[in-house]
């Protein structure tokens, strides 16, 4: 009697292995926290302090290493709300779909006059443009102030954290900070990656 | 692909018993590209913070509180990554004696700040560690060990350090500076403008940095 080879099935069972899938993607999705876009990027220096900065309410000030300053607001009705106020300020005139826009940007930074034609480009054309401008903050015209105090009127609980280069120079950010304890604000959070603490 | 298979049950041949086999690959697929976007697009960890406090600008010259001079310490951030500092205060005869600055640096050797710091706040340091320990045993709670810690930190003898930038220094000075008084327990700093006197102790020590040029003062 010839023994006939049986023909065995090839077929994987797959259920398992997508248990495992739809776990792990539950367990990214729920501790998801996207990276928020930055219109340049910047190292933070590393320090020992293990604060984490708090989740809600932030408005970050971030110094590139040429002293380009851009301001971040975490909610969306805020951004809408000072855009407002900066327009009334300076005297421009932004029509919904403007303010729209803005609101979803996640970090911005540019000067008021030109605010309103920045708004009209395209998000890839906004993102090349953005790297080049920056809000003013030099002591003739300090937009920066301006924003940060509509800012602060709108949502007094927003705590300021300032984001800055390893190489950015001290006199920048001490500007910066100088025009905030001029609006008396005078605790402030400086974003560092962590590093280990030395033994002593 | 789901695949039917049939089986003969029994010799009847009315009942039919499908066996449902659902192929699950496309799905593994489908799952692991939404996996690798998620893990591409979140950040895992919080960025850490350093929590500052800036002096009020708007102070009564009575209300400020006169320091012993043997507690101050003052470090100047130059040039190039360049730390010194100085103890006590300066006077005018002190503008040109070399020895009143003192080179040093942020690594942790024998002569970087931190020797000096930990030098100078010895009991300070030991009760911290004392406190660190019995928060890692679970002696007490972190609530308690903030309050307890800011009480030690008031030690009458503990350095007092001001940080004075030049123009010249950069943003990661700083930070590191900040974190060299955290790394230390130093209870009392504060950041300062940086003075006219500095700056000529700065130019004596580095001539060639060109630090003469006095800060503008708002």
């Amino acid at each position: 009697m010839s023994k006939k080879i049986q023909k065995k099935s090839t077929f994987i069972d797959m259920t398992a292995m997508s248990d495992v899938t739809v776990l792990l993607l539950t367990f990214f999705m729920l501790t998801a926290t996207f990276v928020q876009k930055e219109p340049v990027q910047v190292n933070p220096p590393q320090s020992v302090s293990e604060i984490k900065i708090p989740e809600t309410n932030i408005v970050s000030v971030l110094v590139e290493p040429n002293g380009k300053v851009y301001m971040s607001l975490d909610k969306q009705p805020d951004r809408a709300a000072v855009l407002q106020k900066m327009g009334e300020q300076y005297n421009v005139q932004f029509t919904d779909e403007q303010v729209k826009k803005f609101s979803l940007l996640s970090s911005f930074g540019v000067p008021m006059q030109v605010m309103s034609q920045f708004l009209n480009l395209s998000t890839e054309e906004q993102d090349k443009q953005i790297i080049n401008l920056g809000i003013p903050c030099d002591s003739t015209n300090n937009q920066f102030r301006d924003w940060m105090r509509y800012s602060k009127e709108v949502n007094r609980d927003l705590v300021i954290a300032i984001k800055a280069d390893n190489n950015t120079p001290y006199p920048l950010v001490k500007d910066i900070m100088e025009t905030l304890q001029d609006l008396k604000e005078y605790r402030y959070n400086l974003i560092t990656s962590l590093k280990s603490m030395p033994e002593i | 692909m789901a695949e039917i298979q049939e089986k003969d049950s029994g010799g009847k041949g009315k009942q039919k018993k499908f066996n449902v086999r659902v192929d699950f690959t496309p799905m593994v697929d489908m799952n692991m590209l939404l996996i690798t976007f998620f893990m591409l697009c979140t950040t895992m960890s919080k960025p850490q913070t350093m929590e500052i406090a800036m002096p009020r600008k708007d102070v009564n010259k009575d209300e400020v509180t006169d320091i012993k001079h043997s507690r101050a310490v003052t470090v100047l951030l130059g040039r190039n990554d360049k730390v010194y500092y100085y103890t006590g205060r300066l006077e005018k005869t002190d503008y040109d004696k070399l020895d009143k600055l003192v080179e040093t640096n942020f690594s942790g050797d024998e002569k970087s700040l931190r020797t000096l710091l930990l030098g100078r706040n010895t009991e300070v340091v030991q009760q911290m560690k004392e406190l660190k320990a019995k928060k890692e045993n679970l002696e007490i709670a972190d609530s308690t060990f903030t309050k307890q810690s800011i009480e030690i930190k008031k030690n009458k003898e503990s350095p007092i350090v001001m940080i004075k930038a030049s123009e010249f220094a950069t943003y990661k000075n700083l930070v590191d500076a900040l974190d060299e008084m955290n790394i230390c327990n130093i209870g009392t700093y504060a950041i300062e403008d940086i003075t006219s006197g500095d700056l000529r102790l700065l130019n004596n020590v580095d001539p060639g940095a060109g630090y003469e040029v006095i800060p503008q003062k708002k």
